[in-house]
C-alpha cells in the first residue's frame, strides 16, 4: 500500500492505448459528490473541500434537509418490503463491496477491514428475517386474547458515522436491515461515497441510505433538531460536548438517541443485537379470542 | 331508561390513613422539613399531610439506595424473587384496603381500583418475581447486569399500578430504587413502603420520596442515579431528555397520547360502542392511551353516534366508593380546569358539544362525560391530550384516510380498530404508528404484554420480557 495521500488517484498502469506508446495514460478521476435519494448531486451550496487532493462536496443545511426528505419518502416502501427482500438487497451490497475491494484498498483502507465490512453486511443481511423471531413475542396474557409483539422500524435515522469503513458499515447495516432509512454524516468522505456507489448498485431503493460529506459538527445539529427525524445515532461523535448538545437538541421531538460509546469501539467484535434493537419500536397487538 | 340504584358504598373503615406521613428512606419513615396536603378529589376533604421532599431528602434517599445496591444486586436471583413474591402476596392480601385507599386519594371508581388496578399490581409483582432468577434467559446476553440506582417518577392516574410497573422490573433485575409518587396521589406509595417492611425487604432497596415537580427534578438530575424511568406528560418527558443529555443515565419515558379509535362500517356497533366508552371514559379519561379520537366511517357515523349517546346516558357519575359508579372524580382542581379550558376551546372552534343529562355532586371535582362532533384535524381538541372524559369524533371514508388521520399526530402510544374483517385488522394494525394496538377491544393491560410509545409518546417498553431491557446492561 503506497503511503502517498494522492497515490490512489491515477490507477496509473500503462494501458498501451492507441498511439501513446510507453507514456502513462491520463486517468479519469472520480468526482466525489453527495448521495441523496439515489442520485449523486453536488452540494446545493456549491462548496467543496479538499481531501487527499480531491474536491469533495461540503454538505449544507439544505442538503441535510433534502436528505431527510428523501429518507422519509423512501421509508414506508422500504419498511413495507418483505424481510426476505431486504436481506437479499443487503447481501447484494456485500457482493458489490467485495467487487470493489481494490478501490477501497487504493483509498487507503486496509484489505482486512474491507473484508470485515463485507462480512458485516452479510451478517446483517441474514438478520432481516430473524430479528422479529428473536425479539418478538407471543405474550401469554391472563385472558382470552391473542397478544403479539413485533419490532417495527423507528423511521428516519440521522447518523454521525465513525471514520472507519467497518464502522460506517456497522452503523448503516443495523439501521437499514430493520427497515429504517438513514441520513449518514460521513467522516471518511472518499470511502463513504465509494460505499454509496456500492449501495447504489445493489438494488437498494433510492433514499434508503443518504450520504453526506463535509463537516458533521456543522450539519449534525440540523438533523438533531429536525422534526422529521426519529432517531439519532451519535456513534461517530468524538467530542462529548457536541454529543451532549446534539442529545439536548434531539429532546425537542423525543428522538431516540444512541450516545457515543464510552471508550473506543472494537468494530471487529460481535455487535450483538443492541445496534438493531435500539432502532426498532415494539408494537403489541391485542385481539379477543372467541367463537 | 335510567334505572334507579340504591347506593352501594364500599366501607372506608378498612383503611387507616395516618394524619401525616414522612419520607420512606433506608427502611425508616423520616419527617420532612416541609409538608403538603393530599385531598380526596370527590369531597375535597384532606386525607393526610405528607412530607415535601427537598434536595437533601433526595440526596439521602439516593445514598441509601446506593448503599443497598451492592448487597441487593449480589443476592442470588432466587432470593430476590422470593422477596418479590412476598410483596405480591401481601398486595393480594391487602388488596381491599389498597383499592379503597386508591379510590379515596385518586377519585377513581372502586369497581375499577378493585377489579383492574389492584389485581394488575399484584400480577405485575408475580410476573417480574419469576424473572429475577432467569435473567440470563431474557435474550439480553449471558450475564446481564443491573444498572444501579433507578430514579422513578410516576403519575397520578394509576398511582399504585404505575409504581408496580416501575419497581417490580427494577428490583427483579437487581437495581435499587428511589420513587417519587405524584403530588396529588402519594398515599398508596406510602402504604407500599409499609408492605416493603412487612416483607422484610432490606433497607434502602426501595425508597419513597413524596413531593411535587421540583422533587422529581432533583431526583432525575441527581448525579448518582444510573437510570431514569418516568411516566407523565410529554412536556416533562422533553425536560428529562434534555436534563440527562451527556450523562450515561439510561432512560425510559412513557408519555402522552391522542389515540385514534377507528370504527369501520362492518364493525358490530354494540361492541364498538362498549369499546369506545371503555376507551375514553375508563378512569375518567385520565389514561395516556385513552381512545380520545374516535374515527368513524362516514356511512355508519349516525347510527354509531346515536347508539353511543344512548349508552353514555346510562353512565353513572359520582361517589367513587359506590360500587355502581362508572365515572368517578377528576383527580384535581388543576386537571378539572384544563379539561374545562380545552372543552371551551373545542366549542369555540366550532365543534358541537354534547353530554348526557347528569347530576354532579356539589363538592369535589367533576366533569360529565362529553363528546364533540364535527371535529376536524385542525381543532385543538383533536390534537392535544385532554386527559379527561372528553371524546372528539371525526369521520373518514376509506381505510387509507383513516390511517392517515390516525397517524397525523406527534403521539404514538395506542390505537383501536373495530371491524369484523381479519385481513383489514392486520393491514391497518401494520400501518398504525403506535406501540399498542387494540383490535375489537380497548384499554387491556397485562404484565406479560409490553406497553410503550412511538414518536413523542416516549421510548422504551414496560411489561413483558421487553420491560427488563430498561433495567439491565
Amino acid at each position: 500500500m503506497p503511503e502517498s495521500s494522492v497515490s490512489h488517484r491515477g490507477f496509473s498502469t500503462p494501458t498501451g492505448g492507441p498511439g501513446v506508446g510507453s507514456r502513462h495514460r491520463l486517468s479519469v478521476r472520480k468526482t466525489y459528490k453527495l448521495f441523496i435519494g439515489g442520485a449523486f448531486p453536488r452540494s446545493e451550496s456549491g462548496r467543496t473541500y479538499l481531501v487527499n487532493g480531491d474536491n469533495v462536496a461540503l454538505a449544507s443545511r439544505k442538503d441535510a434537509r433534502d436528505a431527510v426528505t428523501a429518507a422519509r419518502k423512501a421509508q414506508p416502501k422500504w419498511a413495507g418490503a418483505t424481510a426476505y427482500n431486504r436481506g437479499q438487497i443487503l447481501y447484494r451490497a456485500a457482493e458489490m463491496l467485495e467487487g470493489r475491494r481494490a478501490e477501497f484498498v487504493a483509498l487507503g483502507v486496509d484489505g482486512d477491514e474491507v473484508d470485515a465490512a463485507t462480512d458485516r453486511l452479510v451478517w446483517y443481511a441474514g438478520w432481516s428475517d430473524k430479528l422479529a423471531q428473536v425479539i418478538g413475542a407471543a405474550n401469554p396474557v391472563a385472558g382470552p386474547y391473542f397478544n403479539l409483539s413485533a419490532p417495527e422500524p423507528t423511521g428516519v435515522v440521522g447518523v454521525v458515522a465513525p471514520s472507519s469503513l467497518l464502522g460506517l458499515v456497522s452503523v448503516i447495516g443495523p439501521a437499514i436491515v430493520t427497515g429504517n432509512t438513514v441520513v449518514v454524516l460521513a467522516t471518511n468522505p472518499q470511502a463513504a461515497i465509494t460505499l454509496a456507489e456500492v449501495l447504489a448498485t445493489s438494488d437498494l431503493p433510492g433514499g434508503v441510505v443518504n450520504m453526506l460529506t463535509g463537516d458533521p459538527a456543522g450539519t449534525a445539529p440540523w438533523l438533531a433538531s429536525h422534526d422529521d427525524v426519529n432517531a439519532l445515532d451519535l456513534t461517530g461523535v468524538t467530542d462529548p460536548a457536541l454529543a451532549a448538545d446534539l442529545e439536548r437538541s434531539a429532546a425537542g421531538t423525543l428522538k431516540r438517541v444512541l450516545r457515543p460509546p464510552a471508550g473506543t469501539v472494537d468494530f471487529t467484535a460481535d455487535p450483538g443485537l443492541q445496534p438493531m434493537t435500539a432502532l426498532v419500536e415494539i408494537k403489541t397487538v391485542w385481539h379477543p379470542k372467541g367463537f | 331508561m335510567m334505572f334507579e340504584y340504591a347506593p352501594a358504598p364500599e366501607s372506608r373503615s378498612i383503611v387507616d390513613i395516618a394524619p401525616s406521613y414522612g419520607l420512606f428512606i433506608d427502611g425508616e419513615f423520616a419527617e420532612g422539613k416541609d409538608t403538603f396536603k393530599t385531598v380526596n378529589p370527590a369531597s375535597e376533604e384532606v386525607l393526610s399531610e405528607v412530607a415535601l421532599g427537598g434536595p437533601e431528602d433526595v440526596d439521602r434517599a439516593v445514598a441509601a439506595a446506593r448503599r443497598a445496591f451492592g448487597s441487593w444486586s449480589a443476592l442470588p436471583g432466587s432470593e430476590r424473587a422470593k422477596f418479590l413474591f412476598r410483596i405480591a402476596r401481601i398486595i393480594q392480601e391487602r388488596s381491599r384496603e389498597l383499592a379503597v385507599l386508591e379510590s379515596l386519594d385518586n377519585g377513581k371508581p372502586i369497581r375499577e381500583s378493585r377489579d383492574v388496578d389492584l389485581p394488575l399490581v399484584a400480577a405485575h409483582f408475580f410476573y417480574y418475581a419469576g424473572w429475577a432468577d432467569k435473567l440470563a434467559y431474557a435474550g439480553l446476553g449471558p450475564d446481564p447486569r443491573p444498572l444501579g440506582v433507578a430514579g422513578q417518577v410516576i403519575p397520578w392516574n394509576f398511582p399504585m399500578l404505575m409504581l408496580a410497573w416501575k419497581i417490580a422490573p427494577a428490583l427483579a433485575a437487581g437495581n435499587t430504587v428511589v420513587l417519587k409518587p405524584a403530588e396529588t396521589t402519594p398515599l398508596s406509595a406510602l402504604f407500599f413502603a409499609d408492605i416493603c417492611r412487612q416483607a422484610e425487604l432490606p433497607a434502602g432497596v426501595v425508597n419513597i420520596v413524596t413531593g411535587a415537580g421540583d422533587t422529581g427534578r432533583y431526583l432525575v438530575e441527581h448525579p448518582d442515579i444510573d437510570k431514569v424511568a418516568f411516566t407523565g406528560s410529554t412536556d416533562v418527558g422533553r425536560q428529562i431528555a434534555r436534563a440527562v443529555a451527556g450523562t450515561r443515565k439510561k432512560v425510559t419515558l412513557e408519555l402522552g397520547g391522542k389515540a385514534a379509535n377507528i370504527v369501520f362500517d362492518d364493525a358490530p356497533i354494540d361492541q364498538a360502542v362498549e369499546g369506545i366508552v371503555n376507551g375514553i371514559f375508563f378512569n375518567q379519561g385520565h389514561v395516556c392511551c385513552a381512545g380520545s379520537r374516535l374515527l368513524v366511517q362516514e356511512s355508519v357515523a349516525e347510527e354509531l353516534l346515536s347508539s353511543l349517546k344512548r349508552r353514555m346516558a346510562t353512565l353513572r357519575v359520582g361517589d367513587p366508593l359506590d360500587k355502581n359508579t362508572d365515572i368517578g372524580a377528576i383527580n384535581s382542581a388543576a386537571q378539572l380546569e384544563r379539561i374545562r379550558e380545552l372543552s371551551e376551546v373545542g366549542a369555540a372552534e366550532g365543534a358541537e358539544r354534547w353530554s348526557p343529562p347528569c347530576d354532579l355532586p356539589d363538592r369535589g371535582f367533576w366533569f360529565a362525560p362529553t363528546i364533540f362532533t364535527g371535529v376536524t384535524q385542525a381543532h385543538r381538541i383533536a390534537r392535544e391530550e385532554i386527559f379527561g372524559p372528553v371524546l372528539s369524533v371525526l369521520t373518514f371514508r376509506t381505510p387509507d384516510e383513516a390511517i392517515e388521520k390516525a397517524n397525523n399526530t406527534p403521539y404514538g402510544l395506542s390505537a383501536g380498530i373495530w371491524t369484523e374483517k381479519g385481513s383489514r385488522i392486520l393491514a391497518v394494525a401494520d400501518k398504525l404508528r403506535a406501540g399498542v394496538v387494540w383490535a375489537n377491544t380497548f384499554n387491556k393491560f397485562d404484565p406479560t404484554s409490553p406497553f410503550g410509545g412511538y414518536k413523542e409518546s416516549g421510548y422504551g417498553r414496560e411489561g413483558g420480557r421487553h420491560g427488563l431491557e430498561g433495567y439491565l446492561a
